[in-house]
């Protein structure tokens, strides 16, 4: 029911006074039905300058072939696998807030799932980029389909972890897709209601027609809370697949049965990062600040320290098992990893990853917003180096010493790197012209119960015990957008 | 004879709508659909709207595609070119599990949401059968079928009564067809 109150000890989710139905589709639709700042056209340009020099980079490796890499015949696989391990981990977050904490109704995710999600979605395709750039010859990526061939039907083999992987990214990807404009449609709507002329035409193509009647509404739930539930496994599995493409193989480093859940946190780790990246920008350059408040972002914090003790955790459990195995190849692995000539990296990722993260604790930096957003980009760094430090410190000294080399990217590997951010950037830019940031039917579904407006009657009605307003009203300092003032006399 | 064809109560609380409902009901004056900017809890109940069946949907489709890959895997790895990998068996079943666990999770996805497309009338391209325009944004829209019905004032005083802004008498049932 929209008119059960919550208890008063909850921090409220959206702040702001004067919130009403008609100001949530304003607020979240201004970006969207307006023309766009300074601020956009400056992070625009950058972005899709970076995006430009994917696309010439991506096509020299294709016309030259990915000779133009920095690998040898030791290091057969370096920035192209850690780049797209390191995109596929960031998408996870969008689907963990969509359908992990739909599941266990957390109502916070209302406001922040849908660019979450959008941001797997492209996450996602920078990840897939990777995989059509590393084959060498993607115009034969459909060779990795089961289909017959002039070979005698000779098929694909189904025991390889590259295949599961296929199968992996491409559900991943395509169920993301259909959750996230699924979830769309009644906000398309909105916008359509709302347009004349050809805008309106367009729109309405793509809001399917849809119109909020009761049983489309009722079904829609259904579907949401299905998709959230088979997303969950779903979004578990994809890391755990990907993290089969090194565990099941022989090298040292990387067979290790920890692989799975510490590549699930690890991306789970990572996504939040991103997450926090984006959403602290945004919701300051949209205005956004009622609706992903201080509790959001405290939140998400909470979850960045979570999963990066647990990240810290699993990388002493490897080096706990490597000396604990007896194996010396093992042995040799982790020790090289972290006194050997890529200790830098090793370390780098040890301090951003485990280190740095653990600043959390402190309420201070968890509740400051520049902080946050440094620690942010401090994490996707350190995840960046984790990645590389699996893949390139294990393969460039294993079993035979006579083939122990370094790896150096050329100028290729760095453009399509930084390419594939600005590529990224790009598109979520793009999506926050053109659809709504925020989910706005499902934020207004907290309006009557979870707003700061609805808490502050209902204090005012007084009829709530003295403590909990108190303890309430004590929560409400570390929220840059609360008026608290206003709780003065009440 | 009155040109009216649809009644509509516009609410700016569903709080109200829901007030509204009861009270046309308690005047049995049926509701054709009311339309929200959100989903509205409770109010399924109240309209008598059958528990969604797009469950069994999903699970059917769930184990089509389940079916459907593992056929796949077994047909190209242990029946039509079956590989001597050091002597292991071919029908390794725990290599299966990955593809069969992804498009059994692809197929109840696409299968559940295209069924409820289906059965809701949800396609590219369609045109919206708009009532009110702010019903997707903050308006809550009783709609009720004006012909054969209690008169019209009557409908116009229940509506009012509980808290309406707005009661529009309709010539035409949906705006997208002017």
């Amino acid at each position: 029911m929209s008119s059960h109150s919550e208890s008063i000890i909850r921090e409220p989710l959206i702040t702001g006074k004067d919130i009403t139905y008609a100001k949530i589709t304003n607020d979240v639709l201004f970006p969207v039905e307006n023309k766009p700042n300074m601020a956009w056209w400056i992070g625009f340009g950058i972005a899709s300058s970076a995006a430009a020099l994917w696309v010439f980079a991506i096509s020299w490796t294709f016309w030259y072939g990915v000779g133009e890499w920095g690998l040898n015949k030791t290091v057969g696989w370096a920035w192209d696998i850690t780049g797209f391990v390191w995109w596929v981990g960031i998408g996870h977050a969008g689907t963990l807030i969509s359908a992990v904490l739909l599941i266990f109704r957390q109502n916070w995710r209302n406001s922040i799932n849908r660019s979450a999600e959008a941001m797997t979605i492209f996450a996602v395709i920078c990840a897939a980029t990777y995989i059509f750039g590393h084959m060498g010859r993607p115009w034969l990526a459909y060779w990795t389909l089961p289909l017959p061939n002039q070979y005698g039907s000779l098929w694909v083999n189904w025991n390889s972890a590259l295949m599961m992987d296929v199968f992996a990214i491409s559900t991943y990807f395509s169920v993301s897709l259909i959750f996230w404009y699924t979830g769309l449609l009644p906000d398309i709507a909105a916008i359509r209601d709302r347009a004349t002329g050809l805008r309106q035409k367009i729109y309405s193509i793509f809001s399917f027609g849809w119109t909020g009647s009761v049983k489309t509404w009722q079904r829609f739930e259904t579907v949401s809370l299905i998709l959230a539930g088979i997303s969950t496994p779903l979004v578990l599995s994809v890391h755990t697949i990907v993290s089969f493409d090194f565990a099941t193989s022989l090298e040292p480093g990387w067979h290790t049965t920890i692989f799975p859940p510490y590549f699930v946190a690890g991306a789970i780790f990572s996504g939040f990062a991103m997450v926090q990246t984006l959403l602290l920008i945004a919701r300051k350059v949209l205005g956004l600040e009622n609706y992903i408040t201080m509790f959001h972002i405290e939140s998400m914090n909470k979850i960045i320290i979570l999963t990066g003790s647990i990240v810290g955790v699993a990388y002493l459990t490897e080096f706990f098992i490597a000396w604990y195995s007896g194996v010396e190849y093992e042995q040799y692995a982790f020790i090289n990893r972290s006194t050997g000539p890529y200790w830098w990296a090793y370390w780098s990722m040890m301090t951003c990853n485990v280190i740095t993260p653990q600043l959390f604790w402190f309420k201070k930096i968890r509740l400051s917003i520049t902080a946050s957003w440094v620690l942010s980009i401090i994490v996707n760094i350190g995840m960046w180096f984790e990645r590389f430090v699996i893949i390139v410190t294990s393969l460039h000294r294993d079993y035979l010493p006579s083939s122990w080399v370094m790896f150096y990217p050329t100028w290729v590997d760095v453009s399509i790197f930084i390419g594939s951010i600005g590529l990224f950037f790009t598109m979520f830019l793009l999506f926050i012209r053109v659809l709504p940031s925020i989910a706005i039917a499902e934020v207004k579904l907290l309006l009557k119960t979870s707003s700061e407006q609805s808490k502050l009657k209902l204090i005012k009605e007084g009829h709530l015990d003295r403590d909990q307003v108190e303890f309430y009203k004590e929560s409400l300092t570390k929220f840059d957008s609360v008026e608290l003032a206003d709780y003065d006399k009440v | 004879m009155s040109s009216t064809k649809m009644i509509l109560g516009v609410f700016d609380d569903p709080d109200d709508m829901m007030h509204g409902i009861d009270n046309l009901q308690k005047n049995s004056v049926p509701i054709y659909d009311v339309y929200t900017p959100m989903p509205i809890h409770g109010i399924e109940d109240k309209l008598n709207i059958k528990d969604s069946r797009l469950g069994y949907a999903a699970f059917i489709c769930g184990c089509f595609g389940a079916t459907v890959i593992f056929s796949i895997v077994y047909y190209t790895l242990v029946h039509d070119w079956p590989m001597n990998i050091g002597g292991k068996p071919n029908f390794a079943m725990p290599d299966f599990v990955p593809f069969t666990f992804e498009w059994t999770i692809l197929f109840t996805a696409f299968g559940m949401v295209f069924t409820f497309y289906f059965a809701t009338h949800l396609f590219p391209g369609r045109t919206p059968r708009t009532m009110h325009l702010r019903a997707t944004d903050d308006r809550f829209v009783i709609a009720i079928n004006a012909k054969g019905n209690i008169p019209h004032d009557d409908i116009t005083k229940i509506l009012n009564d509980s808290g309406a802004v707005e009661v529009q008498h309709n010539d035409r049932k949906y705006l997208s067809y002017e």
